[in-house]
């Protein structure tokens, strides 16, 4: 059993919703990401998405587009990145999920990809760009290493096409809320229930649900169709407005605390309330 | 040139890619998830359009009304003696309603999407020439058009900007990453991708995931369709060589189309040499790019080592791309076409002698095709033929031109 299958295990055991938490490795520095996985760990996250920087993220919104920015901007690369991971997967208990757009693994090679990804304690695979048209390769690779393949599903999707990505794909299954690029929104999407209904009959995987969740009202209302909720632009946005300085770790902490529901005061601790967050993300 | 002249139209159906949308190894479609069964819609209702007696009579009598076709095909003679050997001749893109192919491809894609239903139509523009030829198919067919413009070509290519505006468009510009040309392209999929079911994202050169490559090549086609029965009604038989220049690559694949069969004509693309070999100086994609999968297809890419998009350089905004269409790496491999660059100084020097010999102004986009074709002239000698396709006029290019030549000195 791979480690994202006992996290969704454990969920359902413990009769709750997972929080899938989304981070840009390398931002707001790489020498700050292990800190940042670890933060993500304690407080509770189920599963942790490792956004590889890309030039060009073209399914990204404004926040994500800012973090690639600043993560290329300090030299992190994917080469450098899974080093970090292979550094702080001893001290995170979370399964890790790569999420990158094709060209960076293209260009280090399937095969190398995965057997260092492999060797680095990743535990998945998702690409933006890389649909179950295309997915043979990479997924070939991945397999081969005991990696999951993950696909996205969108409203969009037909189907036939969350049938194939069911029968493809290993972990869970990636729902994309909405049409559109990432980032953080007021409500969740009206379609939201139908469209989840439509997954479950298409596949058995666990269901993971996102783009556009910020708040814990966001994560318990994920509870009523999904296995869990992924954030990811809002994150990003805590980690902008703390920095690279000593309240990093401390606030990245203190916001997945309480999106889980910790009760620890809501929202976000020396810095904007969830409102001014929302305003900011629409 | 053009008086016996029938009218001839785009060529559908002639070298499909494979039902993913594969030439070789290259193309298919490598999207997010929620375009990709847009894609799929656009893909069945463009091969049932291009089969449709009635689709493909209205676009010819657009392309005739509208936007003036056919073009002539001129025979450069000043130009050719200055270069003292094969004989040049022109194919007058530029001569277009708007100024360039690009309303070829626009006007086809317009018609595809009102027949589609779509109400509004996204587009990215380099040179602006793509965006006004989109502002003017969506005017004509009372489409909305939001046109994205990366902020370093709004300020190059100023009056395309107003042109746009003038036609009813919305300009966005583009700040991010090198705010030139595939910043445009990640913004209009940004938009595209947000408002899926009112929208047609109108690319506009051989790029993008299938099935746009064999879309826009079939839409352009009409270039090299015109161009070889002129050049046979003027010159007789075919020409020895076909040079274009290649940013995405449209307007080469629009003349090649018509000669890839004729296995005896020369097919050179001529990319942009920029001011040096150095990654970040050029956009010579065939030069210096690797293969990488890059804005929704497997081509030649411009990259780092860590499989990061390189910045590019180019004097024209329309050539100053990353990545180069998946026909144009296929047909390298294939050795069926050769790809060369001219660098900014040389398109400059050709841009002053086509003006200067013949009174043409040419954008500075095929000033790079005329660069290569008066070194193939020299190379070829007398008594060999080369056709250039003139994609586009230059009058875009007067501002940059004055600052780079210092015509106000003189």
């Amino acid at each position: 059993m791979s480690r994202i299958d006992a996290a969704f295990g454990r969920m359902r055991e413990e009769r709750r919703v997972g929080l899938v938490t989304y981070v840009t490795a390398g931002d707001p520095a790489l020498a700050r990401t292990a800190d940042i996985l670890r933060a993500l760990d304690r407080a509770g996250a189920d599963v942790i998405e490792v956004g590889v920087p890309f030039s060009d993220p073209l399914a990204d919104g404004p926040v994500i587009q800012r973090a690639c920015e600043r993560a290329l901007a300090g030299g992190a690369t994917l080469d450098r990145i899974l080093e970090v991971i292979r550094e702080a997967r001893p001290s995170v208990r979370a399964p890790i999920v790569l999420f990158s757009y094709a060209n960076p693994i293209y260009r280090m090679g399937f095969a190398t990809f995965a057997a260092r990804a492999a060797a680095a304690g990743v535990d998945g695979l998702l690409t933006l760009d890389i649909p179950v048209e295309e997915a043979g390769p990479i997924r070939a690779a991945l397999l081969d290493h005991g990696l999951d393949p993950i696909y996205l599903l969108s409203p969009t999707t037909t189907p036939a096409r969350a049938r194939q990505a069911g029968e493809l794909g290993r972990g869970f299954l990636y729902l994309i809320s909405r049409a559109g690029v990432t980032g953080a929104r007021d409500s969740l999407a009206a379609g939201l229930p139908a469209m989840a209904a439509r997954v479950r009959e298409a596949s058995r995987l666990p269901l993971a649900v996102g783009f556009g969740l910020s708040r814990p009202e966001h994560v318990r209302a994920v509870a009523d169709v999904a296995d869990a909720a992924v954030v990811g632009s809002a994150l990003v946005s805590v980690i902008a407005d703390a920095g690279d300085t000593p309240d990093l770790v401390p606030r990245v902490e203190h916001y997945v605390r309480w999106l889980r529901g910790d009760g620890t005061g809501g929202g976000l601790p020396g810095g904007p309330g969830g409102d001014t967050l929302q305003e900011r993300e629409c | 040139m053009n008086a016996t002249l029938p009218i001839t139209g785009p060529v559908f159906g002639r070298r499909d890619p494979d039902s993913r949308g594969y030439f070789g190894p290259y193309g298919g479609r490598f999207a997010p998830e929620t375009l990709m069964a847009p894609l799929d819609e656009l893909r069945d209702a463009y091969f049932a359009l291009r089969d449709d007696e009635a689709f493909r009579a209205e676009l010819v009598g657009l392309l005739t009304t509208f936007a003036g076709r056919p073009t002539p095909l001129y025979e450069a003679r000043r130009l050719t003696a200055e270069a003292g050997g094969a004989r040049i001749f022109l194919k007058r893109e530029d001569l277009t309603h708007t100024g360039a192919h690009k309303i070829n491809n626009a006007l086809g894609q317009a018609l595809l999407a009102a027949r589609m239903g779509k109400s509004r139509v996204v587009a990215e523009t380099g040179a602006g020439q793509h965006g006004v030829a989109t502002a003017a198919a969506c005017a004509l067919l009372g489409l909305q058009c939001e046109v994205y413009m990366g902020a370093d070509d709004m300020a190059r290519q100023a009056l395309n900007v107003v042109r746009m505006r003038l036609l009813g468009a919305t300009v966005t510009r583009v700040l991010a990453g090198s705010r030139t040309l595939k910043d445009a392209i990640n913004e209009a999929m940004r938009d595209w991708v947000t408002n899926i079911a009112t929208t047609h994202y109108l690319l506009g050169s051989v790029l993008g995931p299938h099935p746009y490559p064999l879309m826009v090549r079939e839409f352009q086609s009409v270039i090299g369709a015109e161009a070889r029965l002129q050049f046979e009604a003027a010159a007789g038989g075919a020409p020895d060589a076909v040079v274009a220049s290649v940013g995405g690559g449209s307007n080469a694949m629009g003349i090649f189309d018509a000669f890839i069969e004729m296995t005896g004509v020369r097919l050179v693309g001529v990319e942009a040499g920029g001011t040096g070999p150095e990654l970040g100086r050029h956009a010579a994609r065939f030069a210096g790019g690797s293969p990488g999968i890059f804005q929704g297809t497997h081509t030649a890419v411009l990259q780092g080592t860590d499989g990061n998009i390189a910045g590019t350089h180019s004097i024209s905004a329309g050539l100053d791309y990353a990545a180069v269409g998946p026909e144009h790496a296929w047909l390298r491999e294939t050795g069926r076409a050769e790809y060369v660059s001219a660098s900014d100084a040389e398109a400059l020097d050709a841009f002053s002698a086509l003006s200067r010999l013949e009174g043409i102004l040419p954008a500075l986009e095929s000033a790079h095709a005329v660069a290569w074709a008066r070194r193939l002239a020299t190379q070829m000698g007398p008594g060999r033929r080369i056709l250039v396709n003139l994609s586009g006029r230059g009058d875009k290019d007067v501002q940059t031109a004055t600052q780079q030549l210092g015509i106000e000195e003189e």
